[in-house]
């Protein structure tokens, strides 16, 4: 079965008749309940102790907001909200163009493409933790591939420098994930109807020109939703960032989600710990939303436009 | 019939990537059979001189197959009970559409998308010990198969309303109940999707390396992200063996993608690029 995607929301809204919305509801409530349980009472959870004091096994003392105070006066918070966002910010200017372009490629219908997507994908099916073993191995550098193919450039402390290991991290996040969106890409160029670039062409637009008038707005709301994945899901890079760098050298790539097991199953200090789990929830959200709007408002744009 | 047209930027791009791609995963596989001695004197890209199976004896040796044991059962005991709900969740988010319950709990689904739930592992970790839970396969379980919903609602729910609603009618008047259609129309009909969803699911349960950590303790209850990670740990200086045991916990899921990748693919990106 294939998907149509256009005809989706209209075919959705008419099935129903009155009265029989009581009968289905039922059939969503075990979902409903593991997410409650699971998902939203831990999310409320979270809430309740940023303000209590508890170190992982005794009981739990409600503390104010004293965890607050110090963990939004530690410096240490200024600079994993910088790390953070430097990650996710550099890792979406590498991943955006290059999945994009791959996209745009993979589109193509040769037999060849195919395979080349199938070899792509093989990257998502490692572990996190799988790779960045590979890498640490790899980038070693008395051990890893610079010392093995004498070249000195390769040979270098890739992980026991701050800029480097930042760079390293990208550099692997964008090997795991530019596949991913490169697919997406691919789908969503694929739904371009082929007929907008035959105008052009008899208009006289060139290739390039035709990518940055028709591919690139065609793609908009797929942009969105994989610029979408790429923010949010780099809130998460914690078993990557914790395998590869535990965080270091020192603190340079301290991400927040580090930063939050730190100090909760490290430290023990869970009440600061869920301070910045609920900062990692409200960032999430937000830029969900943000993301959401541009979207919304760039149709408004497009259909005037029109 | 479109134009075949000239790509130059995005074939060079498409190659260049193949090989960047291959690159670390050859010397994953060809390191992973030398021995100690040759990793350390060979071109780290010859193929191994004198080819040895002894770093996959001696993951197997530690404990590897119990670990592997342990995965199957997360994994397993997750996908299915995630899938089954989630279908009948996005079931009734269809067939109820316009009800404000069935609208409230879609919404909180497609909440759950764009909260990194990782963030709530903390009041997770606190429930799992105060139901006792601590350090047992079910306690890896039960959250993922909550952080497992919303994207498989949201995927199910889309290609349930491809379902043609002449056929959900036709069977109505036949006398058929809902949960008669959901087996005998929805079922048969979304079966692309569900295989899709569980097998991305199953990637992100079986590679998954937070709830484990922090959910579990003892050796015998380690999932395979962990034990590579701790057998990392112990025979750092050992890096074929290290790469042995990577190239083992992945070896299972190569083989799935090579039978399923088709629906994989393609369902992927159907029930994403909406």
């Amino acid at each position: 079965m294939t998907a149509a995607p256009s005809a989706a929301p209209v075919a959705g809204r008419t099935t129903t008749r009155a009265g029989r919305s009581g009968s289905v509801a039922w059939m969503a409530l075990p979902a409903l309940a593991i997410f409650v349980v699971f998902g939203v009472v831990p999310l409320a959870g979270v809430l309740l102790l940023s303000f209590a004091q508890w170190d992982g096994l005794g009981s739990i003392h409600t503390a104010g907001l004293s965890n607050w105070r110090s963990v939004l006066s530690d410096p240490g918070l200024p600079h994993s909200l910088f790390v953070t966002f430097e990650i996710m910010i550099l890792s979406w200017a590498v991943q955006t163009p290059i999945s994009l372009l791959l996209g745009v490629f993979l589109a193509g219908r040769q037999r060849y493409r195919a395979l080349l997507a199938v070899l792509y994908f093989v990257p998502l099916l490692l572990s996190s933790a799988a790779i960045a073993i590979t890498y640490k191995a790899l980038l070693d550098p008395n051990f890893g591939l610079g010392a093995g193919l004498h070249l000195d450039f390769l040979a270098q402390d890739w992980l026991g420098k701050s800029n480097l290991a930042l760079g390293v991290v990208i550099f692997v996040v964008s090997w795991q994930f530019i596949p991913f969106h490169s697919l997406i890409y691919q789908a969503g160029v694929r739904q371009i109807p082929a007929t907008m670039y035959e105008a052009a062409s008899i208009d006289g637009a060139d290739r390039l020109q035709q990518f940055f008038s028709i591919t690139v707005p065609q793609l908009k709301y797929t942009i969105i939703t994989s610029s979408t994945l790429m923010v949010v899901g780099s809130l998460t890079f914690f078993d990557l960032i914790f395998v590869l760098t535990a965080g270091g050298p020192g603190d340079a790539t301290r991400v927040l989600a580090l930063d939050m097991y730190k100090r909760g199953f490290q430290a023990n200090l869970m009440g600061p710990a869920s301070v910045i789990a609920v900062l990692l929830v409200l960032i999430g959200l937000g830029l969900a939303l943000l993301l959401r709007r541009l979207g919304g408002s760039t149709t408004a744009s497009q259909q005037e436009g029109v | 019939m479109r134009l075949i047209r000239r790509n130059w930027l995005g074939g060079t791009a498409g190659w260049l990537w193949l090989v960047i791609v291959l690159i670390p995963l050859y010397w994953i596989v060809i390191t992973s059979f030398k021995d100690q001695a040759g990793f350390f004197t060979q071109n780290p890209f010859a193929l191994p001189a004198d080819p040895t199976i002894q770093n996959y004896k001696l993951v197997i040796e530690s404990d590897f197959p119990r670990y592997f044991l342990n995965s199957v059962i997360v994994t397993a005991g997750t996908i299915l009970p995630a899938v089954a709900i989630s279908f009948m969740a996005a079931y009734a988010i269809v067939r109820g559409a316009g009800g404000r319950f069935l609208a409230g709990v879609n919404g909180l689904f497609l909440m759950g998308l764009a909260i990194p739930l990782q963030a709530t592992i903390i009041p997770v970790y606190l429930l799992i010990i105060r139901m006792q839970l601590y350090d047992s396969l079910l306690a890896i379980i039960l959250p993922s198969i909550a952080f497992s919903i919303p994207l498989s609602v949201l995927v199910l729910t889309n290609f349930i309303r491809d379902v043609p609603k002449e056929l959900f009618e036709a069977m109505w008047a036949d006398g058929a109940t809902e949960w008669g259609m959901l087996r005998g129309l929805a079922l048969p009909l979304t079966r692309p999707a569900l295989v899709t969803v569980s097998i991305y699911n199953g990637l992100g349960v079986w590679n998954g390396f937070l709830l484990p950590l922090i959910l579990t303790q003892s050796p015998e209850k380690r999932t395979l992200p962990l034990a590579l990670w701790t057998f990392q740990g112990q025979y750092s200086v050992n890096v074929p063996a290290v790469l042995a045991s990577v190239v083992l916990t992945t070896l299972p899921i190569v083989i799935l993608y090579a039978l399923g990748r088709r629906q994989l693919l393609s369902g992927l990106t159907a029930g994403f690029s909406r």
